[in-house]
């Protein structure tokens, strides 16, 4: 038996989907974790508490926001509009920006508490060797949290991979646009197909349990490394 | 870098538990020890110098240029200074030369020295780190990090070297050593130093320049000899009171291992630790091994006995005790006597009298 050709279709959307997003939560996320891990700012507790809203929401309850907002009479919608990209719902993208934020905290947490872990003294002290703040970052911050960054790309990425409701609400199931892995394989129980839902099932089940072996067995020891004193 | 008072420093700010207020000239050359009890502000001084911390009202010239004043403030990756902290402080995601390198590359971007600054061998050498460069910190003890890390400082090429109690954390044979790499680089090197520690013993043989601070405010600040010699400070060391005399190895007495010594005023055996005839030391005489007589004793077991005229007297924080302070030639010596010796010898100022000393340390 094995795949069919709209099981490939869903497989490779999901993992281009995945990519793009884990780059962009690393993008977007990186400073948010960097402000939320420094800030003494009043702010803190309100935004660390939207960043970690899709950990506790229903998922069908953001993607219904979502897909309200994004609409052809909600705020983003009628940006999108007037940028003449036209309505987000049913496209790649809309998928992209919903699962963006879906994952956010999974990449934000990581970092952020990496960054905390490294504490203000390395940073003063490569202050003190000349290093302005975007060296600092880089030849600093990112090497002695670079477990955090690790963290926080193969949660982003594997959690945008197992994600249903929001996908279902913003998506729908467009084959080749926005036909992803989880959504085919409700289509396979639906339609009794139970042979091809246990391959695209089984797939997953793997991948899930690759990536967290993945986490658990090769970056512990990365982590041991602290700052010495 | 030879200017009197090329450093000048005058912070004013307030914090939640204390206020620090200080105005400073300090000289752009040798070691300044800052000195002070936990809490006095030294560290917090310190700080500010370096722009880690930003005190509300700020003036600060290295040298006539401007780090801060009313209108502008250097951040610190654009102060010219090297800061060593009080624990090792080695970035450990990089090897000990890692480190190094870390400063060097960009030392560059400083204003360069006028003697073209201190060399990556010349830096590796002073500190003894020839062998650590290959390893990371955590295989590093906590003495060999802090050479690394006095390293890495060097490298930078500073205008101003900023220690924050860089031998706090070590024991004691540890602080020996990185003592004698302190003090030759104190005599190779034209970094000026400001030096926080509240230990006299490294005071008495690193500093060059002694400022005194207490809540936050200079109690005293002046070159070292004159600061320990002064028995009015209002913040008083107790037992580590004492002076500190530059002098000369002038003899060796191989038999008795002693070493006569001459300073600006006399000469004083002290134990002779090999040191050469000719070469420049520091002897340190604390207060409570010198008393006063009042005609010469040929029939004692001391050693150095000079004459001497009383400059100064002032009471000891022990009620039982006195300061006195003596002139012998051009130097001074104090003597920390019982406020009843004081009285039954009638010792007043300008007496000509014979100070004993008993115990000399080269320091």
């Amino acid at each position: 038996m094995g795949f069919s050709e709209a099981d490939l279709g869903a497989i490779w959307l999901t993992l281009r989907l995945a990519s793009t997003v884990t780059v962009l939560l690393l993008l977007v996320g990186t400073p948010i974790a960097w402000w939320l891990a420094r800030t003494s700012s009043k702010w803190k507790g309100p935004i660390a508490a939207i960043v970690a809203l899709p950990l506790v929401l229903p998922p069908v309850v953001l993607g219904f926001y979502l897909l309200i907002a994004m609409g052809p009479n909600g705020p983003i919608g009628q940006l999108t509009q007037n940028l003449g990209i036209g309505i987000l719902p049913f496209t790649f993208w809309g998928l992209v920006i919903a699962s963006v934020i879906y994952s956010m905290p999974f990449v934000v947490q990581p970092i952020q508490n990496a960054i905390e872990a490294i504490g203000e003294r390395p940073l003063e002290v490569a202050a003190t060797l000349s290093a302005g703040p975007l060296d600092r970052f880089f030849t600093v911050v990112v090497p002695l949290a670079k477990p955090g960054f690790i963290t926080a790309s193969i949660l982003g990425f594997a959690h945008t991979v197992g994600e249903f409701g929001v996908v279902l609400m913003i998506g729908g199931n467009i084959p080749g646009k926005t036909q992803v892995v989880s959504v085919q394989l409700y289509d396979h129980v639906e339609a009794l197909q139970y042979g091809q839902a246990h391959w695209l099932a089984g797939a997953l089940m793997l991948f899930s349990f690759l990536v967290l072996l993945a986490l658990y067995t090769l970056f512990p020891s990365a982590s041991k490394r602290t700052f010495s004193t | 870098m030879n200017t009197p008072n090329a450093i000048k420093v005058c912070f004013k700010t307030q914090y939640p538990n204390f206020c620090l207020d200080l105005n400073l000239e300090l000289p752009g050359t040798g070691i300044t020890a800052i000195f002070g009890p936990s809490g006095s502000g030294k560290t917090t001084l310190l700080r500010c110098i370096a722009g880690l911390q930003k005190p509300q009202h700020g003036e600060l010239s290295i040298e006539g240029e401007i780090w801060q004043d009313k209108n502008s403030f250097l951040p610190t990756h654009k102060r010219p200074l090297g800061y060593v902290f009080q624990e090792a402080s080695l970035f450990p995601h990089l090897s000990a030369k890692g480190n190094l390198q870390f400063a060097m590359k960009r030392a560059g971007k400083q204003l360069s020295r006028k003697d073209g600054g201190v060399s990556f061998d010349q830096a590796v050498s002073l500190l003894g780190i020839e062998s650590l460069l290959e390893q990371y910190p955590d295989q590093l003890s906590g003495g060999e990090r802090q050479r690394v890390a006095i390293a890495r400082a060097l490298l930078i090429n500073p205008r101003l070297l900023l220690m924050d109690e860089p031998l706090a954390a070590l024991d004691q044979p540890r602080k020996q050593e990185i003592l004698s790499y302190l003090d030759q680089l104190r005599k190779e090197l034209d970094i000026p130093v400001l030096y926080v520690s509240h230990s006299t013993d490294e005071i008495a043989r690193l500093a060059n320049h002694l400022v005194i601070l207490e809540k936050g405010r200079v109690v005293t600040s002046g070159p070292l000899q004159d600061v320990l010699a002064r028995v009015d400070l209002p913040v008083q060391l107790g037992e580590d009171a004492g002076v500190v005399l530059e002098a000369k190895v002038v003899d060796r007495d191989t038999r008795w291992h002693l070493a006569r010594v001459a300073f600006s005023g006399g000469e004083l055996w002290v134990r002779d630790h090999g040191v050469a005839i000719g070469s420049h030391v520091r002897v340190r005489v604390l207060a409570r091994d010198v008393s006063l007589a009042l005609q010469a004793h040929s029939d004692t077991s001391i050693q150095n006995v000079l004459a001497g005229t009383v400059a100064k007297i002032a009471p000891d924080t022990d009620p039982a005790a006195s300061l006195v302070q003596v002139t012998i030639g051009e130097s001074k010596l104090v003597a920390r006597i019982t406020q009843r010796s004081l009285e039954q010898l009638k010792i007043s100022v300008g007496d000509a009298l014979w100070v004993q000393i008993k115990s000399v340390a080269l320091v």
